[in-house]
């Protein structure tokens, strides 16, 4: 692969981006990484780097993910290629003081066991630089509130595949005013019996029908936040 | 001969059976618990679903095993138990078979370890094909007469499941795929691509389950079938979605509508019918009906 690679030292900064989000895509680690460090090498600071290579590039993989030109496997090894470049970059973002992206807990509601499409939104979330915490299969309302808690988190998102498992996510959220913890976190659902009209019900911030959605609508949410 | 052959031999469709889980829920199965539990707890429960579903015509039923691998099992902290809950599962469906009067085939229900593959996920091939050989010999000993892999999403997975399961068992072997994401699998299998790979992989039968509901399916036969018109193909759709409508649970897929989807399949080539998620004998039933109504094909 590296036979007809071009030099990357060799090449203008705008181009050099435009081939780690084609690297990025394409789920080619150890070159994206090699191109942060070239940027880095530059001067272009590690927030730049991220925003105007990383997650430009995710951004582009969440829209084709979303309108069916890629799958799952892909969208992995993109996300792979994302998490080696944060690597790099993530400390010296922390020497910054940059703001973090956010940080997430996520988990599939008391009762209620399928987790392959939570697992995705993780994956896909911290693709998108976001911190996440993982709470699992059958959580808790009281396992949820310690871990935002914990965590200081900026997003709550909750998985159900059952009609019969959805309610627990009311109780949750009934949960997080009683805490006065609502207006802190962003609160997403999703699962496959879920609706838009079901999220408005309940009260929570947003329905997300997959793991693409949920990134956008995630960013979404946290810029207008981050404006208030 | 293998009694799901003789089936197939004999009759020019074969009616499998509908869900497990949520019969098992109106059962009392509490929402979190390992529905695997009950082979041990309450194997009377679980055997008045197979008779529910014998009785009204299923000529397959499927173990309560669904989720008896150990990767699965390890999320309720049952992983020590694979041995014993699959076989008390598959011991249960064969005593219900057997007392049938007429020949019902035990197929061993064998779901998605629910992980990923190395190197997309941390499940490495070695672990997932020993993973589903414990499961499959355990299924083997409680009397089921063919391994039934289904709802898998990724080939590389059913290889393993596959693989794992003829280190344990000679058993046949049915594998179905879950076409939920825009016609393919989720990790990018479209059902021309699964009959490529499937039909050389020596399974008795093969086809889809689960998914967004019956349309899906009748698309993904119709595509296997112009693909490979030889193949023997299992259709065992959702029985819709179910959706939260003004507070009340509702199916799409009501036993009308699974009775009419039934004999489409089969005019499209399915030769093994059920369904899954969100039905009821109920939903068999009526489609055993509209079967034997429907003009005779083949």
């Amino acid at each position: 692969m590296s036979e007809d690679r071009v030099d990357i030292t060799q090449l203008p900064t705008d181009e050099l981006l435009e081939l780690m989000h084609d690297d990025l895509y394409d789920g080619y680690a150890d070159e994206v990484v090699a191109q942060v460090n070239e940027l880095l090498s530059r001067g272009l600071g590690p927030l730049e780097i991220m925003n105007k290579g990383l997650v430009a590039a995710m951004d582009i993989v969440g829209i084709d993910f979303r309108d069916g030109i890629l799958f799952v496997p892909e969208v992995l090894m993109a996300a792979k290629a994302m998490k080696a470049g944060m690597a790099v970059l993530r400390p010296l973002l922390v020497e910054t003081g940059a703001p973090k992206v956010g940080t997430m807990v996520i988990g599939t509601v008391k009762g209620d066991i399928h987790d392959i499409g939570k697992n995705l939104v993780a994956m896909m979330m911290e693709g998108a630089g976001f911190e996440i915490v993982d709470l699992g299969i059958n959580t808790s309302a009281d396992e949820f509130i310690a871990a935002i808690r914990e965590h200081n988190a900026d997003i709550l998102g909750m998985s159900a595949l059952l009609t019969t498992t959805m309610p627990y996510m009311k109780v949750v959220i009934q949960a997080l005013k009683d805490e006065g913890l609502r207006d802190d976190v962003i609160v997403l659902v999703g699962g496959a019996p879920l609706n838009e009209a079901f999220a408005e019900d309940i009260e929570a911030d947003a329905y997300c029908k997959d793991a693409a959605v949920a990134v956008e609508t995630a960013k979404k949410l946290m810029a207008l936040r981050q404006k208030q | 001969m293998n009694p799901l052959q003789a089936l197939l031999d004999e009759y020019p469709y074969v009616l499998a059976d509908g869900a497990m889980g949520t019969m098992l829920m109106n059962a009392g199965l509490e929402h979190g618990e390992s529905p695997e539990r009950w082979n041990v707890e309450h194997p009377d429960r679980v055997r008045a679903v197979h008779e529910a579903y014998i009785n009204a015509g299923s000529q397959i039923v499927l173990t309560n095993t669904f989720g008896g691998s150990p990767f699965r099992l390890k999320l309720h902290k049952l992983d020590d138990r694979v041995a014993e809950l699959n076989r008390a599962g598959a011991e249960i469906a064969r005593n219900a078979a057997d007392a049938a009067g007429r020949r019902v085939v035990v197929a061993g229900s064998m779901g998605p370890s629910g992980e990923l593959i190395e190197p997309l996920g941390t499940l490495s091939v070695e672990e997932a094909r020993d993973g589903f050989a414990q499961q499959a010999a355990a299924l083997e000993a409680g009397g089921v007469d063919v391994l039934w892999i289904e709802t898998m999403s990724d080939l590389q997975e059913v290889r393993a499941a596959v693989e794992g399961a003829r280190q344990a068992s000679s058993l046949p072997i049915v594998v179905t795929m879950t076409f939920d994401t825009r016609g393919f699998t989720m990790m990018g299998v479209s059902p021309a691509a699964a009959v490529d790979a499937l039909q050389e992989m020596g399974l008795v039968a093969f086809g889809g389950n689960c998914g967004n509901g019956p349309a899906e399916i009748e698309g993904v036969i119709k595509a296997m079938h112009e693909r490979n018109p030889e193949a023997v193909l299992v259709a065992k759709s959702n029985a819709g979605i179910p959706e939260m409508i003004g507070g009340e649970i509702s199916y799409s897929g009501t036993p009308a509508v699974m009775a009419e989807h039934a004999v489409r399949i089969v005019e499209l080539g399915a030769r093994i019918i059920g369904a899954c998620c969100g039905s009821t004998p109920e939903h068999i039933r009526a489609m055993r009906e509209a079967l034997e109504a429907a003009p005779a094909h083949r």
